[in-house]
């Protein structure tokens, strides 16, 4: 990977490394007894295993000069690699989380494994870790392949990988040492932040840059939620992320937006990154590998653009609907509220758009596992923007917030949407890039696959009917007026759910390991392809320019 | 008149409903115009192209 670089480029990575281990060092001088001093000797130990990465293979020969007429494809494997880690990293805690739920006892009495700092853990683990690297490799995988052309950047692909990474590190060693924002899926620190920032605006302007050297005439769809989701994702997190730190040695800052307004501004980043970072980026992936893997075209391109600029235009306002009589103005809520069930048409427009793609093709279905990886994703996805919308309606609200229904609609997004479509891409793309005749084994696919429905079928079921008890227990009253049952009382019902939920989480786990079991031996030992790729042959191909 | 709350909420409840119906309008006629029909249609059949070498030129 690092041969493919001129030593030009290996010397100005050198350069980069030694910045942020300076960055580093500043942060543990300043710091010092302060959890950002622990954050800092974090940074100075990653940038140094870069650097003795860089420093071993200084002195390989050039490459050679063919290697700019291909696609750029080494940070993709890496991605790939990196998000598979984080999918186990982050899966495990939850199973671990929701275990605490049921025996307390595994919080073992210590501070860092305490419920409070593990969740932020494992959130950000499977949002950020597992579904952030996902969205970078197939993202710089999409771009190339439908604009015909090299990643505009032979650097800036590694430095946007590594400093993403760096900063879902940085993000959960703070948690488990204490630091937090309190801002839900946002709780990493100004630091933290700042990165970020420097790291999604590299993303960017690499995106667009590729996209400017296109050879189609037309940016395919896929590329445009891709940079919806690049380009909101980085508005959101430098809006919800204005504050201001105590000092220049401490983790901890305030926020500058006062109350309400901060809930208002929490949520809206809150939900957008439901829409931008869970949604746009993955429905870039199904416009893209879904075609690809049934072997044919979208059923309706006017209808998506049509459900692009839907999504786009009304996740924007849907925000409010998470604080349903609260202190927010009452036409704030309702406009919330009747985004959230607006935004049904175009929610359905994209699940109904690729389940019509697969008619035609549904034997294909049946005996490809990874198709129909896709084809459950994008029946969950209709499924859970249908609740989605459903719980934002006030009165249904009042019944569902603050109960597990919500963590169960969370889950029918998260595992049956989110992580089904990228577990089907990443199968479509793992023997694509390694140029690979197949995966290792097509029978693990299989048991991965219905692993991850009994998973998620179990998870969601044991949520609705836990939440639902726990939201009628909250309002049931006694002929005196006064409530029937005790907090602990609803807590003494959840119980079996909990389990329940443990178990379904359990088994989701264990089809992510089964998953990388299968990609990594289909690397190891799957022979290479005859043919140069595996891409399907198009029934209607039209020559190039 | 002075600039405050009210001034915000009266404008988004009027005219942030009409340039999101305009809105609307431009995606529907960019979507429909006849003239793209051919260009969408190329776009969803290219991705199936089984070329994997990027275009020189």
């Amino acid at each position: 990977m690092i041969k493919n670089l001129t030593s030009g480029e290996r010397e100005i990575s050198i350069f980069i490394l030694v910045l942020v281990a300076i960055a580093g060092l500043a942060m543990a001088a300043l710091g010092r007894a302060d959890p950002l001093g622990t954050q800092g000797w974090i940074v100075i130990l990653l940038a140094g295993s870069l650097l003795w990465l860089i420093f071993r293979a200084a002195f390989e020969p050039e490459p050679v000069e063919e290697r700019l007429t291909s696609y750029y494809d080494d940070p993709i494997k890496i991605g790939i690699a990196l998000s598979m880690f984080w999918a186990v990293f982050g899966m495990f805690v939850g199973v671990w989380v929701a275990a605490q739920l049921a025996w307390p006892n595994l919080a073992f009495d210590a501070a860092w494994s305490s419920f409070g700092r593990l969740r932020p853990a494992h959130t950000t683990g499977v949002i950020f870790g597992f579904g952030g690297n996902a969205l970078i490799a197939t993202s710089f995988h999409v771009v190339q392949r439908t604009s015909r052309a090299r990643l505009a950047g032979q650097l800036s692909p590694w430095f946007v990988l590594f400093g993403y990474n760096l900063f879902c590190i940085l993000a959960i060693s703070g948690y488990l040492l204490g630091i937090t924002q309190s801002k839900e899926y946002g709780e990493a620190e100004w630091y933290a932040d700042i990165w970020l920032v420097i790291v999604w605006v590299t993303y960017f302007v690499l995106y667009i840059r590729t996209i400017a050297r296109r050879k189609e005439p037309h940016i395919y769809v896929a590329n445009w939620y891709f940079m919806a989701f690049i380009l909101v994702v980085a508005i959101l997190h430098i809006v919800n992320n204005l504050a201001v730190p105590v000092s220049w040695g401490h983790a901890k800052s305030y926020t500058i937006w006062p109350g309400v307004q901060d809930a208002m501004v929490q949520w809206w980043y809150g939900h957008n990154a439901v829409a931008f970072f869970l949604t746009a980026g993955f429905l870039g992936m199904l416009y893209y590998y879904l075609p690809i893997r049934a072997q044919r075209p979208i059923f309706s391109y006017r209808l998506s653009i049509l459900s692009f600029w839907g999504i786009t235009f009304f996740y924007m306002w849907a925000g409010s609907h998470h604080l349903h009589y609260t202190a927010l103005p009452h036409w704030v809520q309702t406009l919330g509220m009747t985004f959230s069930v607006m935004l049904l048409v175009p929610s359905w427009a994209s699940a109904g758009n690729a389940l019509l793609t697969l008619n035609g093709a549904w034997h294909r279905v049946r005996d490809d596992a990874t198709l129909r990886f896709m084809m459950a994703a994008a029946v969950f996805y209709g499924l859970s923007t249908f609740e989605g919308s459903f719980m934002a309606i006030r009165p249904v609200n009042s019944l569902s917030h603050y109960t597990d229904w919500t963590v169960g609609h969370v889950h029918a997004g998260a595992l049956g949407w989110v992580a089904l479509i990228t577990f089907g891409s990443l199968y479509t793309l793992v023997p694509n890039l390694w140029k690979r005749e197949r995966m290792y084994s097509a029978k693990l696919v299989e048991v991965h696959f219905w692993l991850a429905i009994a998973g998620t079928l179990i998870y969601v079921f044991a949520m609705w009917n836990s939440g639902i008890i726990q939201g009628l227990m909250w309002r049931t009253y006694t002929d005196e007026g006064a409530l029937a049952y005790s907090f602990t009382d609803s807590l003494v019902a959840m119980y079996p759910y909990y389990i329940a939920r443990a178990v379904g989480g359990l088994l989701f786990l264990m089809g992510a390991v089964i998953g990388c079991y299968n990609m990594w031996m289909t690397i190891k030992s799957v022979p290479l392809a005859a043919r140069a790729d595996d891409a399907p042959v198009a029934s209607a191909a039209v020559p190039g320019e | 008149m002075d600039f405050d709350y009210d001034t915000v909420v009266a404008f988004s409840k009027t005219w942030g409903l009409f340039y999101m119906m305009a809105f609307f309008l431009c995606v529907c006629v960019y979507a429909f115009w006849p003239s793209n029909r051919q260009r969408f249609d190329r776009a969803k059949h290219s991705i199936l192209d089984r070329d994997d070498e990027p275009w020189q030129k």
